[in-house]
């Protein structure tokens, strides 16, 4: 039980349980669907990028605690920073949940080493980096139009 | 082998402990725990006789078939051709000839496709299949038809998994030229009802073809009695090796089927003008095959057959009531697919975690189960769930394995509430 609770520390439980800036509520302009086809997960991401900022970032969907929880921390964590700044901390991320060079975050994205515990299950790894997949094609976008339906 | 004759004599009256014994993975641990294997629905463990036959091919009797003139080769042939007999015998078809060997299921499907579908099915036709199809026999379907434009239909299930015959009829028309149905749902347990089908496609003017990886290892087999045009299932399924398969068809609809695939071991002559082709079923088996795994299922279908299959019966719809109560009465528990004609296979939802928790969850007490769509998305999309966690069950399978999948069950209800 104690490498499960490893895996699902109370941040990510309560994550999941309750996701931050879940729903479709804030203008947005940008979007991108991501799907993991081995389990059905299915999430979309909503960005406001204005001055290569993003301004707000929100997601729907659903998926295990895992990815549900992961893509909750990076709402939260990336709201406010440049795009540039976003796409590095993808990177980053990335290297922390598939424990290349047993990388850890820190300014202000520490948080996001509770979703380090996935390491051990490779299988769960693309849960962890789901959305993030998904962001990043919605980062690449190029089409402007505000959605807000 | 005459290790094989006691297996099969100490196999005929079912006793599960000693099959279960019979099953070297299963003494194994994992995480350190005794291993809980419940995801037969996906591949099913090995005898020893089939892991036997498989290396007795390689140390003893293996060289290219139907080709060298030495002994070795042609004991080898022999052995490889043997299969045909044994495989016909299992699902009693008329003729050896009538026995393909693919790769599994999902190659069977597809030569259907490609050979016959390609052949017979144009605008204005349609083939019709069922809503809890796995992707296997519903994405080689939507490929031809983006090659040829035939029409595809679905014939949808009820909420508890049950095939709405009314609706199945009236999709039927003088436009349908194949039918192609699951013998039992992989995601759901439900057992259709191929008898009352293949009578009703018939009637139709349609062929029809039975998908029949799930059913082979649960469910008393005879092609002429369901009077079926193609049968396609998997070895692995059925206790031997992976990446062997076979396909049934009717002799005088073989017989007017084109090659699929072209190559070695397909032809009756070759120049660069014309090539004749062999008869059904080298016609369809371009290429060295997968001689050792189709001896290997040659040895589980033995096997099989030497069990009780009445006391095999009886013990997966034990399995099957004894895991639906259990389960029942785990709160927040809510099985998918409550067909009354159901065989060993229990999907199911927890109303706090996510499927895929409860594999991770499930894993670390040693437990296998499955957890995700299963390959039948639209199934699952029916039931308005991502995913499901289905265990399964084989003829190793014990109640307490249900028990044991059960308190594992209580380890997620702690971490997830």
């Amino acid at each position: 039980m104690s490498e499960l609770r490893d895996l699902y520390q109370e941040v990510i439980l309560d994550h999941s349980r309750s996701p931050r800036n879940f729903g479709h509520h804030q203008p947005s302009n940008r979007q991108a669907k991501g799907n993991n086809p081995l389990c059905g997960d299915k999430f979309t991401v909503y960005v406001l990028v204005e001055d290569g900022i993003v301004k707000d970032l929100s997601f729907e969907g659903r998926g295990c605690a895992i990815s549900t929880a992961s893509a909750s921390l990076m709402t939260e964590l990336l709201k406010g920073r440049t795009e540039d700044d976003a796409q590095a901390m993808f990177e980053r991320f990335h290297a922390v949940v598939t424990g290349e060079k047993g990388e850890e975050l820190d300014d202000g994205l520490d948080k996001l080493n509770v979703l380090a515990g996935v390491r051990g299950y490779p299988m769960r790894v693309k849960c962890a980096t789901l959305a993030w997949h998904t962001l990043k094609a919605a980062l690449k976008q190029t089409d402007e139009t505000v959605v807000t339906e | 082998m005459a290790d094989t004759a006691s297996a099969i004599k100490a196999a005929r009256r079912f006793d599960a402990a000693a099959i279960r014994g019979q099953f070297p993975i299963l003494g194994t641990r994992c995480h350190g725990k005794p291993l809980t294997f419940l995801d037969s629905a996906a591949s099913a463990q090995k005898p020893q006789v089939v892991i036997d036959a498989v290396a007795e091919t390689y140390e003893g009797q293996y060289a290219n078939i139907h080709r060298g003139v030495y002994d070795l080769s042609e004991r080898t042939s022999a052995a490889f051709e043997a299969v045909r007999g044994k495989a016909r015998g299992l699902i009693n078809a008329a003729h050896d000839d009538e026995i393909i060997f693919t790769s599994g299921t999902t190659e069977s499907i597809n030569l259907v496709a490609q050979s016959w579908g390609r052949a017979n099915l144009g605008p204005g036709d349609e083939v019709l299949i069922t809503e809890m199809e796995h992707h296997s026999n519903i994405v080689p379907w939507q490929l031809l038809r983006d090659q040829t434009g035939f029409t595809l239909k679905v014939a949808p299930f009820d909420d508890h998994g049950v095939l709405i015959m009314e609706t199945f009829e009236k999709s039927l028309s003088e436009r349908t030229k194949l039918v192609c149905v699951t013998q039992l749902s992989n995601a759901l347990g439900t057992i259709l009802p191929v008898r009352e089908i293949t009578t009703m496609a018939h009637a139709a003017g349609a062929l029809v073809l039975v998908d029949g990886a799930q059913g082979i290892p649960h469910l008393a087999t005879d092609v002429r009695a369901l009077d079926c045009d193609f049968y396609a299932f998997s070895g692995h399924k059925l206790y031997g090796p992976s990446g062997i398969g076979v396909l049934y068809g009717k002799a005088d609809l073989l017989a007017h089927m084109p090659p699929w695939k072209g190559g070695g071991d397909m032809i009756a002559s070759v120049t660069f003008e014309k090539t004749e082709f062999a008869a059904p079923p080298h016609r369809f088996e371009a290429g060295t095959p997968n001689i050792a795994g189709t001896i290997g299922m040659g040895a589980a279908i033995d096997w099989f057959q030497g069990l009780d299959l009445d006391g095999l019966a009886a013990h997966e719809d034990d399995l099957l009531a004894y895991g639906t109560a259990c389960l029942s009465e785990v709160p927040g528990l809510r099985i998918i697919g409550t067909a009354p004609d159901k065989a060993a296979v229990i999907s199911f939802v927890l109303d706090t975690a996510h499927p895929h928790d409860i594999g991770t969850v499930l894993d670390s007490q040693g437990v296998a189960v499955r957890a995700g769509h299963h390959c039948a998305q639209p199934v699952m999309d029916h039931f308005d769930v991502a995913a499901t966690v289905r265990a399964s069950f084989g003829a190793y399978s014990s109640r307490d394995d249900i028990d044991t999948l059960v308190s594992a069950l209580d380890q997620v209800r702690e971490l997830f509430g």
